[in-house]
């Protein structure tokens, strides 16, 4: 059985990270072996490789010839972490999977969780998750549009997309208790009900934020320079896009008709009328193009969803899975016997196996998930689309100067951490 | 550094001890390098943007060259992988150099109790401040590098000559 | 996708063109799981994307798991499993084919001949649980330093677990840290 390192690659950490020529061969073009072409390292510290992107670039002047991602700097151990854990508990790490989404993964996990358990989710908490998951994807896209805008040399962007998320992180803090990991959402439903403040707040976002979309394409959409840089960069054909296993806005951008919230709805989606915006020719721009519309149309979600927000509980009532509330402890003696069953052992879940996935801001995140018939999972795969993304970079890049790259990078809006795990 | 103020209106001369000065000028015009890893590096970003200003300390411009930067901000966790390039751009920085570790998962490995995350960033290098947090607030962040500055104002001549810097 | 055809059922499909390649196949929560022989899997996968009424032409996930310290079963017979999560734009459902790996001979042929988005997948599961892809372009490892010695999500090997440190231990410790402390002015 093929096991051990390769020979060529056994030695010391520090060295196989600098790297020897001759493991390249294959993988590079001939003429960098003869050192006519330059071999040129980006990241893992760069400021738009957006983390520890490391890519590995063969250079012909400013053309890039080849180019190698290496990623794994950012590589958690959170798969096989949470095969230590209770289901419950592996929630609070799915967050600090995908910083930028924290919710979608929770969301993800938890409805494996449920879909294997058949666990019944009230009607309220579902629709409290779609209210969140949409403002996960604003927030997400509000970080990409910034750092992306950052990248290409527009300053000003970057600070207008922080200001509208501190309004976002400050909803998730009164939700959770928490910035970004709130760990909200739980297997049968939520974590707590929605506090007062909320709605108001929420209704004074709804309020300002297109307005605030205008100032960003105002900014951006027609300025000559933004147009220039990013048009016709990194075009990807449809077919090709979907052979790469590319999802979510950037597979939109080509022009294929995919958003996992229409073909498959999950949670309350089917009730909300929105559009899928499409692009046309799968390049920078419209990439760009195809998530400011998404701020729009998760917006228009909101603003349906807020209106009919039915009542009830937040959480499943099957005390098997879910733990009584803390008032029920006192006057309970069933309640008490599930409090201790639930906090001690947790719930066990069957010996099978399960795929749920959903829409992230970036595209597909799916959760693989397989029980031992115990209290603990025995397998836990995420399918995050960075990872298919970036392994798309080699592609998308070819041929591009290495200007263009940076564009590039940031327009398929990677998270390393989602594609590490 | 407290007599110096506008109230004093055109005051020609002002003595203090060279340690002092020097210090101030350290602590006012500190750059950090741009340095992200992972969750916290949001967190560090939302720091420098518009809500929270962190250019009201000095510190508006990231360098991203370890060469001219003063302060690492440790923002993330630190894998094994990660863990010599961030050794190399520690040694890659001009003395006075500080490393401030922000969040648990680069002060001690937070819930990462495992085979690719180092348990902890002083492991590997020298850390002056720690800032806890999963991750650390915009505040905890802004009162770890004043704790930082606070640091540096007590130092003193015979540290930079012996050599024992951190 | 080409004009609009009616879909067709996989299973009875799968079965008659591959009537010894198929071994079982699963139903739980509306997800058909088609347990496949190894060595046919690719021939299952290029037949499951390109058949009329099928068309799963997108690839969403590889992934693997590990049985392992339960015994070999009738359902289970070997240690490792790999999991093809395909997914039909056209039809809008998923299907998921699993074949299952022996633990002294942990390869598979390579499904980056049917999808390029299997390269990174495969390199990946190579990675993680040490099942090799026979014919793949860039064995490499993707997400663990390229010296790391052993595959970490395997089952037998260890979470890597430290001691947390409380102030009884911290003396202990400290002792076995590798230590780059070196040089730190004391408080």
């Amino acid at each position: 059985m093929v096991m051990t390192v390769p020979e060529s690659q056994q030695g010391k950490a520090i060295e196989s990270w600098q790297g020897q020529v001759e493991e390249l061969r294959g993988l590079v073009s001939e003429r960098a072996m003869t050192g006519e072409t330059l071999l040129l390292n980006m990241g893992p510290h760069h400021p738009s490789t957006h983390g520890v992107l490391r890519l590995l670039l063969e250079l012909d002047g400013e053309e890039i010839i080849t180019c190698l991602p290496d990623v794994g700097f950012l590589h958690t151990g959170i798969e096989k972490t949470i095969e230590s854990k209770q289901y419950e508990k592996g929630v609070a790490l799915t967050d600090r999977v995908d910083y930028l989404a924290p919710m979608n993964n929770n969301t993800v996990f938890v409805m494996a969780i449920e879909k294997m358990l058949a666990l019944d989710v009230p009607e309220r908490a579902q629709v409290i998750r779609v209210i969140c998951l949409e403002l996960t994807r604003i927030q997400s896209h509000l970080v990409w549009l910034g750092t992306h805008a950052l990248d290409m040399g527009a300053m000003s962007a970057f600070l207008y997309c922080f200001r509208e998320r501190e309004l976002i992180l400050d909803m998730f803090e009164m939700l959770s208790g928490q910035r970004m990991m709130g760990s909200y959402i739980r297997p049968g439903g939520l974590w707590r009900d929605l506090p007062d403040e909320f709605l108001p707040a929420l209704q004074h976002f709804v309020d300002i934020f297109p307005r605030r979309v205008d100032d960003y394409e105002a900014l951006l959409v027609n300025n000559p320079i933004w147009r220039d840089r990013t048009e016709g960069i990194g075009v990807v054909e449809p077919e090709e896009a979907l052979a790469l296993g590319m999802t979510g806005p950037t597979l939109r951008a080509s022009g294929v008709n995919w958003d996992i919230r229409k073909a498959e709805p999950y949670l309350t989606y089917p009730r909300y009328d929105f559009n899928v915006p499409l692009g046309e020719h799968g390049d920078v721009y419209d990439r760009f193009w195809v998530r400011m519309q998404e701020f729009r149309e998760s917006i228009k979600i909101i603003k349906q969803a807020m209106k009919n927000i039915p009542g009830g509980p937040v959480r499943s009532q099957n005390r098997k899975y879910v733990p009584p509330p803390r008032a029920e402890l006192g006057r309970s003696m069933e309640a008490v016997i599930h409090h201790f069953k639930l906090w001690t052992e947790g719930f066990s879940a069957p010996d099978e196996e399960v795929y749920v996935a959903i829409e992230g801001p970036r595209g597909e995140v799916g959760c693989y998930l397989h029980g031992t018939g115990g209290t603990k999972p025995r397998r836990v795969h995420l399918k995050t689309p960075s990872f298919m993304h970036i392994s798309a970079l080699g592609k998308m890049s070819q041929g591009h100067m290495i200007a263009d790259l940076v564009g590039i990078i940031g327009s398929v809006d990677i998270v390393l951490g989602d594609s590490d795990r | 550094m407290g007599v110096i103020s506008s109230k004093l209106g055109n005051l020609g001369v002002v003595t203090t001890s060279l340690e002092t000065a020097v210090n101030w000028g350290r602590t006012g015009a500190m750059w950090p390098l741009l340095f992200g890893l992972a969750c916290c590096a949001i967190e560090m970003m939302s720091t420098q943007a518009s809500n929270y200003d962190l250019s009201r300390f000095g510190m508006e411009l990231n360098r991203a060259s370890p060469r001219q930067s003063d302060l690492m901000i440790v923002a993330g966790r630190v894998t094994r992988k990660m863990a010599p390039v961030v050794r190399q751009l520690y040694d890659q920085m001009a003395s006075p150099r500080y490393v401030l570790s922000m969040g648990d998962c680069a002060s001690s490995g937070g819930v990462y109790n495992n085979y690719a995350i180092v348990q902890g960033v002083d492991e590997i290098i020298p850390v002056d401040v720690y800032v806890a947090g999963c991750p650390p607030r915009p505040e905890q962040l802004i009162h770890g590098i004043l704790t930082l500055h606070e640091r540096i104002k007590g130092e003193h001549f015979n540290e930079w000559i012996t050599g024992q810097e951190r | 996708m080409t004009q609009q055809t009616q879909p067709a059922n996989p299973v009875e499909l799968l079965k008659e063109r591959f009537p010894e390649a198929v071994k079982y196949v699963k139903q739980f929560a509306n997800e058909t799981t088609i347990v496949v022989e190894r060595k046919q899997v690719i021939e299952v996968l290029k037949f499951l994307r390109d058949t009329k009424g099928l068309l799963y032409n997108f690839l969403s996930d590889i992934s693997s798991v590990d049985y392992y310290p339960d015994p070999p079963t009738e359902q289970r017979p070997e240690r490792f499993a790999v999991s093809y999560h395909l997914y039909s734009l056209l039809y809008n459902r998923r299907i998921r084919v699993k074949t299952f790996v022996p633990e002294d001979d942990a390869t598979v042929p390579t499904a980056t001949t049917v999808w390029e988005a299997a390269n990174w997948l495969e390199r990946e599961i190579w990675d993680m649980m040490g099942i090799f892809f026979e014919g793949h372009p860039d064995p490499r490892r993707v997400l663990m330093p390229a010296d790391w010695d052993g595959h970490p999500l395997r089952r037998d090997v260890p979470l890597g677990y430290e001691t947390i440190m409380f102030s009884f231990n911290v003396e202990e410790i400290l002792k076995h840290k590798p230590t780059g402390k070196e040089g730190r002015v004391s408080e």
